[in-house]
């Protein structure tokens, strides 16, 4: 098509305001952190400097901006404040708005739009994974709608992708053996939105924020719990939810919609009923596993240690760490849009790389707390022949496990 | 009021500083129609010699008995017009300022407008200027000795400067021995200097002279007084395991008991120095994980010993990197300043690892390079002709690999990333403010900058004082710098520390708050409220007086009084109201 | 307030005296024995400062200035970093309390000529006991009775040179009179003769009369006035003899002096000055720039130029220049070049990042040469800056209506001639040494005698006071030794 052909001139100097880019002092660690800019022409640091001098960018001329997995190692490292991955964000918006956003990208943001999925799959079967949950549990699970004291929100991974289901049905049960007072939204959630963002289609993003915002205030739940930390980053850090509802000074004694809502990863809310001994775990799991820290709940949000409570909870497992571990985890490439972007550079993947660092420790299972990181790295496994030595696994289905018997693993 | 005000009133141009946006002309018109001037002059530098001229002239020849300058803040002139005033016999305090520059010209742009404001801020002075009282100017005399928080570089060199004039000097230090942070480490820049060469006739200087007393393991407990007269409890600090003392130590112990020893001094200098950035804070780069990671501090030491292998046993060094800026200028530790000494230790560290281990490569990760000392340009030029590589570009974390680690950065000079392997890493941490520095601050009631470290009174022109009279600040209790710097700071503290010593007595606060007998009920809140200790109940009278010379004219109990008893020199009811009216326009 | 004098003795005396006191009057003594009194060289913020310090503690000083006024090079800036105080005014306070001092016997327009121990030797032969000094100082002659001057200024107005005289005090930027006070706020404001200018002095007529004269009401000018000698009894001395820039055409690829579009620092300084020759508008051949750049380490960290030291405050001043451009001129492209950004001080960092969220460019590599920029073969009154931006890895051009040019300090033209007057050490980089690098920043070889400020080395003001106020310690030490007789190994 020959206008693909040509370039995308942005005026630098409102995008340099508005971000303010001013504040770089090119020291380098952006890029120098940035966990794709090894093995892609990607480089963050360059890209500011150009915004800076430059009165003009040809953003079409950066294909491998579509490379970041918006992993913020660089905005937690930047010494002046400044949030370089903003830039790439919003780089990223000017390619959607001009329509010059790879196909499979745009096949993803259509999904969402159209069904609430970026897979596109119909909305009503957003419910389907609770059939995989006895009869018994799956009444405990509350239409959210209705009132609840806790909010799973599930997210579209999970509630698809056939590998991923057993992570929520691992949830529900756990939540109905600690007796939780909990719900869903059912097939009225929508896709959270959150790398609906980071691939830059903002006004998609406001839509589903509000739609959802709506929703779950409207639930009356303090407490949102979320599958993928990734749901938890967006839910968190920008929904607003944290704030209460419509701004509103005061509110009535009842009305819970206009009172501050918490919003957690289930890591978190598993590892606070363990220790309030709400859930017990009465099976060993005698395996050596190794924990990956997922860069939206790890890097992002420095929830770091409840993960390994929880696995140091279980009976019989032996935990130990990769020398990548915490701050320093090596970004599985699955977030940034890039679970619908292969990017430039497809014969070195991150993942390769995580999983025989993974299998160097010795362990033989890698946990995981993250659908796009269970995902890359079984997928990596298998590609590296790995399978034989080492095993990926959800937390929550070693959990199931160390409750009872007839879990699905 | 027994005399009536002859009131002359003076509208500064302030070269156009005033002038470009207030008609200064036509305000010095309308302060020559308010009651009790009797003459207004507008003139283009009222701080100025002839402006000065200007006012002495008037008050010699048309009899004035108040003074009203408008112009700059009277932070900047006021005593330079009291004291223009007082050299022709009016006293000081008869004087007032109003503010049209930095509360007029300067923040308006509306001519019309801002010249009616000035216009209203002079008539308010001079309704002011009408109620004013002369005021006593009063002298207290000043401990002839001085105290000393701190017992490294900055704190002895203080102390030897204040001693050496012939005056008496308490050091106080909470550690075991003297040095300071200068004593952790090996040799210094651009010099290369042995440290326990330089620090020890330092050290023995101190602990000889006759007029210093050394009190170790020691801590400022209380302060009470004022300049030239405060009153210091010192008290035993919980110290760790002692060192091995200098020669001929005349080292005293803090007193016995609970109380601890009190002494007396007119004038204190703050030596507390700093704490070292914790480079846990970054775990990114791996400290406390990997041995081959430490802190400069920590390679201070391995140099001093000439052995750099530290746990890392005897597996050889091939490669030694350097980070700067571990601490310093970063947002995300809370420390946006620089410390101002790392990049010429580090050139100082890497020069001598090259001369240790010459087969070694050496690599200076840096952002900017900021060698700006005498001889320091210079000592870097020469790490870099020794071999020392410098490379543009920060680390942004470091992973094990193997035996050695990796470092994953950018080179910005070459425009990408790199993962560099080293045998062992050195941290160039900052400088932070020390832990106990509240401690301090609340006992002496220092400010502090929004960096952590101690507020000086002005950070051009006023370096060392602080805005509490008789308190100074030396070394890097102030903020991060080298030896050179910290010891020019410190002998200005001790200048400062001087001044009144050497003088004898101290001006004391005149603008002291009165109270009036009659109305005074005793209830005593005055004495609950006031942070000097000023006043205090007649125990035969039941009535508070207020000591003029603890009084700082703060103004807490005059506003605290239920009965109005109170009144604050210098801002009484009348002058106030005064005030007030004509800026409302009331007859 | 009672003032302690020193024994002095006058020689060649001719005419009226020349005592900068604003009020004269004979000294009194305290207590039947003169205080010990110190000497200071030099009228800077270095040497204001610690004149201050030690007339404040109650002993006499003798400050030395070789200029018409006090104040220095600070009274040349416009605002200081980082706070952006007006510079004269946090300096004319303490310039007016010099004047006012009791202790402070003010020596303006004047010269040291010899410093000798009492007993006649050179100062580091000296074998006298009480080890103090005889200093000489030449009161050049102003031509004008300071004690009928009243700064009034008319005769500037009148001078035949009116508008002639290239002003040093303004960098060249503007012009004066031959007679004339070098600023307004100037201590003490009484005006001087130029003798390299006035016509008289020069040619041996004005005219067919004196325009000066006829229009001074005070009758204070008098050509007859000759320089005076006089000798001053000191304990101590401190030298403030401050800095030098590099004259920017050892450096000729820059343009400067061919292309008005160049320009120094501290010409920038007079531009930006409210009170300086244009008012504070910054315009560049009668326009406003649209393009500012700043070139730093320009003769700095350059062996070429025989400045391999670093300047240490134009990073600082650099920044602070390009926040005022931004300050006056809010649409105009401000880029500056540097190699590294030391802004290592007390809220520097800050002030620098503050500095750049203004919109302002810095771009790092150090530019290689300025040249005309010609369009069509016309001449467009600007300029070409020819550097390699070392970030994208490749050459540029920036084009400027406004090259600022950081120039290097330098040691003063004169400072071999002090440190011969005084028998002071240099180090390698041409200032003033130290007699300890790290442990005695103020003291010179010479016992008694102490240095301060940037005749020592390159520094910002908060550094200086610093020094100076060390020196004043070092001086004081002396001096109340001196008084209470008191004897240490010192």
């Amino acid at each position: 098509m020959p206008h693909y052909e040509r370039g995308m001139a942005l005026k630098t100097e409102p995008m340099v305001e508005q971000l303010e880019l001013m504040g770089c002092i090119q020291c380098g660690k952006c890029t120098g952190g940035c966990p794709v800019a090894r093995k892609t022409v990607l480089n963050i640091r360059s890209l500011i400097y150009d915004m800076l001098v430059e009165p003009e960018l040809d953003v079409n001329a950066h294909p491998e901006l579509w490379d970041c997995t918006c992993c913020f190692t660089c905005v937690e490292r930047c010494p002046k404040d400044v949030r370089p991955a903003d830039l790439i964000i919003g780089l990223r918006g000017q390619l959607v708005e001009g329509g010059r956003i790879p196909e499979t990208i745009g096949a993803a943001l259509m999904g969402v739009f159209r069904q609430g999925n970026p897979t596109g799959l119909a909305r009503e079967d957003r419910a389907a994974w609770l059939d995989g949950v006895d009869e018994k549990q799956r009444t405990a699970v509350k239409a959210a709608q209705d009132g609840c004291e806790v909010l799973l929100f599930v997210g579209c991974s999970p509630a698809y992708d056939l590998r991923v289901q057993v992570v929520p049905r691992a949830l529900v049960r756990a939540f109905t053996v600690a007796g939780l007072d909990f719900g869903t939204l059912g097939t009225e959630e929508s896709c959270c939105g959150n790398e609906v963002r980071r691939m830059g289609e903002m006004g998609l993003f406001e839509m589903l924020v509000e739609e959802n915002g709506e929703l779950i205030r409207g639930a009356g739940a303090r407490r949102v719990v979320t599958t993928s930390p990734h749901c938890f980053n967006t839910l968190k850090n920008e929904y607003g939810l944290d704030v209460g509802g419509t701004g509103a000074a005061t509110s009535d004694i009842g009305h819970a919609s206009a009172s501050k809502i918490e919003v957690l990863h289930y890591t978190q809310l598993i590892a606070e009923l363990i220790e309030q001994g709400r859930l017990a775990f009465s099976n060993e799991v005698r395996k050596t596993v190794t924990y990956h820290d997922p860069c939206f709940l790890g890097k992002q949000n420095h929830v770091f240690d409840e993960p390994r409570a929880i696995l140091k909870a279980i009976p019989g497992l032996k935990l130990v760490e990769m020398d990548r571990s915490r701050e320093r985890s090596l970004c599985c490439e699955g977030g940034g849009g890039r679970m619908w972007a292969e990017g430039t550079n497809l014969e070195e993947r991150l993942a390769f790389q995580r999983v025989q660092e993974a299998a160097d420790t010795g362990a033989e299972v890698l946990a995981v707390a993250c659908p796009f990181c269970l995902l890359t790295l079984e997928d990596a496994v298998k590609v590296q022949g790995l399978d034989e030595r080492l095993r990926v696994m959800d937390i929550m289905e070693l959990v199931d496990l160390a409750l009872n018997d007839d879990g699905e693993v | 009021m027994e005399l009536q005000p002859r009131i002359g009133v003076y509208i500064c141009h302030c070269g156009v500083n005033i002038s470009a946006t207030v008609d200064v002309e036509q305000v010095a018109a309308y302060a020559a129609t308010l009651p009790g001037v009797v003459v207004a002059r507008d003139y283009l530098y009222m701080c100025s010699d002839p402006g000065q001229a200007l006012i002495q002239q008037d008050i010699e020849a048309l009899g004035l008995n108040r003074v009203v300058v408008a112009s700059c803040s009277p932070r900047m002139h006021e005593p330079t017009f009291q004291g223009a005033a007082q050299q022709v016999g009016l006293n000081p305090y008869l004087v007032e300022m109003a503010n049209i520059r930095e509360q007029c010209s300067w923040v308006h742009t509306d001519r019309e407008r801002a010249t009616e404001k000035a216009k209203l801020l002079v008539a308010s002075v001079v309704a002011k200027a009408a109620w004013l009282e002369p005021l006593e100017e009063r002298e207290v005399g000043v401990t002839p000795g001085a105290l000393v928080i701190g017992g490294g570089v900055a704190g002895m060199i203080a102390a030897l400067d204040v001693a050496d004039a012939g005056f008496p000097v308490y050091l106080v230090e909470k550690g075991d021995h003297l040095g300071g942070r200068v004593a952790e480490l090996n040799r210094t820049f651009p010099t290369l200097e042995s440290v326990p060469e330089l620090l020890g006739p330092l050290v023995e200087r101190v602990q000889t002279h006759p007029n210093v007393s050394v009190l170790l393991n020691s801590r400022v407990a209380e302060v009470e007084g004022y300049v030239g007269n405060f009153e210091v409890t010192v008290v035993e600090s919980q110290s760790p395991k002692p060192k091995a003392q200098g020669p001929n130590p005349k080292s005293q112990s803090p007193g016995q008991g609970d109380g601890g020893r009190r002494v007396e001094v007119g004038a204190i200098i703050v030596a507390t120095g700093y704490d070292v950035f914790d480079p846990h804070r970054k775990p990114e780069l791996g400290y406390g994980q990997y041995p081959n990671v430490i802190t400069s501090l920590e390679m201070e030491q391995r140099l001093a010993e000439g052995d750099l292998s530290g746990q890392m046993g005897d597996k050889p060094i091939k490669s030694v990197a350097f980070i700067q800026c571990v601490g310093s200028r970063d947002v995300q530790v809370g420390n946006p300043y620089c410390s101002r000494v790392c990049c010429m230790y580090t050139a100082k560290q890497a020069s001598l690892v090259r001369d240790l281990l010459p087969d070694a490569q050496v690599t200076v990760f840096y952002m900017d390079v900021r060698t700006f000392g005498k001889g320091a340009e210079e000592f870097y030029d020469e790490a870099r002709a020794k071999g020392v590589l410098y490379r543009r570009g920060t680390v942004s974390e470091i992973i094990r690999r193997g035996d050695r680690v990796m470092l994953a950065g950018e080179d910005t000079l070459q425009g990408r990333p790199f993962e560099f392997e080293a045998d062992l890493v050195v941290l160039a941490v900052g400088m932070e403010a020390r832990v106990d520095a509240d401690e301090l601050s609340m006992l002496l009631k220092l400010p502090r900058s929004s960096d952590g470290f101690f507020l000086e009174l002005h950070p051009k022109l006023r370096p060392v004082d602080t805005a509490v009279d008789g308190v100074t600040l030396a070394g890097c209790c102030q903020g991060p710098k080298d030896i050179s710097d910290t010891v020019a700071q410190a002998k200005a503290a001790a200048s400062s520390a001087l001044i009144p010593l050497i003088r004898g007595t101290v001006p004391a606060e005149s603008a002291t708050a009165v109270v009036d007998a009659d109305w005074c009920a005793g209830c005593g809140m005055c004495v609950e409220v006031c942070p000097y200790g000023a006043p205090a109940l007649d125990p035969l009278w039941g009535v508070s007086r207020i000591n003029p010379v603890l009084c700082k004219g703060c103004g807490s109990c005059a506003v605290t009084c239920p009965s109005k008893a109170i009144r604050l020199m210098h801002f009484t009811p009348a002058q106030i109201m005064a005030q007030v009216d004509a800026l409302m326009g009331v007859e | 307030m009672q003032t302690s004098g020193v024994k002095r003795q006058t020689s060649n005396v001719k005419g009226q005296t020349n005592g900068d006191r604003a009020s004269g009057g004979p000294v009194t003594r305290d207590q039947g024995s003169p205080k010990p009194a110190a000497l200071v060289i030099g009228g800077g913020i270095a040497g204001i400062q610690a004149a201050l310090d030690i007339a404040d503690a109650g002993y006499p000083v003798y400050l030395v200035e070789r200029e018409p006024s006090i104040g220095g090079r600070m009274a040349q800036l416009d605002k200081t970093f980082p706070t952006l105080d007006c510079s004269s005014c946090i300096l004319t306070p303490k310039m007016v309390d010099v004047g006012r001092h009791p202790n402070i016997e003010l020596m303006t327009y004047s010269e040291v000529v010899s410093v000798a121990a009492l007993d006649g030797a050179p100062p580091e032969e000296s074998a006298s006991p009480t080890r103090g000094f005889r200093v000489r100082v030449r009161k050049k002659p102003r031509y004008v009775d300071l004690d009928r001057c009243t700064g009034c200024g008319l005769c500037a107005a009148a001078c035949r040179m009116k508008g002639r005289v290239v002003s040093r005090f303004d960098e060249g930027i503007a012009n004066r009179s031959a007679i004339y006070v070098p600023f307004p706020q100037a201590v003490p404001l009484k005006y001087t003769v130029d003798p390299s200018a006035c016509l008289y002095l020069t040619r041996g007529r004005c005219g067919k009369t004196f325009l000066c004269k006829e229009a001074c009401p005070a009758d204070a000018i008098d050509f007859e006035q000759q320089e005076e000698l006089v000798d001053l009894d000191v304990e101590t001395i401190i030298v403030a003899t401050g800095f030098d820039l590099l004259d920017p055409r050892l450096k000729p690829e820059f343009g400067y002096d061919v292309y008005p579009e160049v320009m120094t620092g501290v010409e920038f300084e007079r531009l930006s000055s409210a009170s300086g020759p244009t008012m504070g508008k910054i315009t560049v051949s009668g326009r406003e720039p649209k393009d500012v750049v700043f070139i730093k380490c320009v003769g700095s960290r350059d062996p070429h130029t025989g400045v391999p030291y670093c300047s240490r405050v134009c990073c600082m001043y650099t920044a602070k220049h390009a926040h005022l451009v931004r300050d006056k001129l809010p649409d105009a492209r401000i880029t500056i070049f540097y190699m590294d950004v030391r802004a290592f001080g007390k809220g520097y960092e800050e002030f620098y990042d503050r500095v750049k969220h203004e919109r302002v460019i810095y771009r790092r590599g150090e530019p290689s040469e300025v040249y005309r920029l010609r369009k069509n073969g016309d001449d467009t009154g600007r300029v070409v800056v020819l550097a390699e931006d070392t970030l994208l890895g490749r050459p540029i051009e920036v084009e400027a209506d406004l090259v600022v040019l950081a120039t290097a300090v330098v040691p003063r033209t004169d400072v071999a001639e002090v440190a011969g007057l005084l028998g002071l050490e240099r180090s390698p980089d041409g200032f003033f040494q130290e007699a300890h690098a790290k442990l005695s920043p103020v003291d010179t070889n010479l016992d008694r005698i102490f240095m301060a400020g940037c005749c020592q080395g390159p520094k910002d003001i908060p550094d200086t006071v610093a020094q100076a106020k060390a020196a004043a310690s070092s001086a004081l030490g002396v001096l109340s030794r001196c008084e209470r007789k008191l004897t240490f190994d010192v």
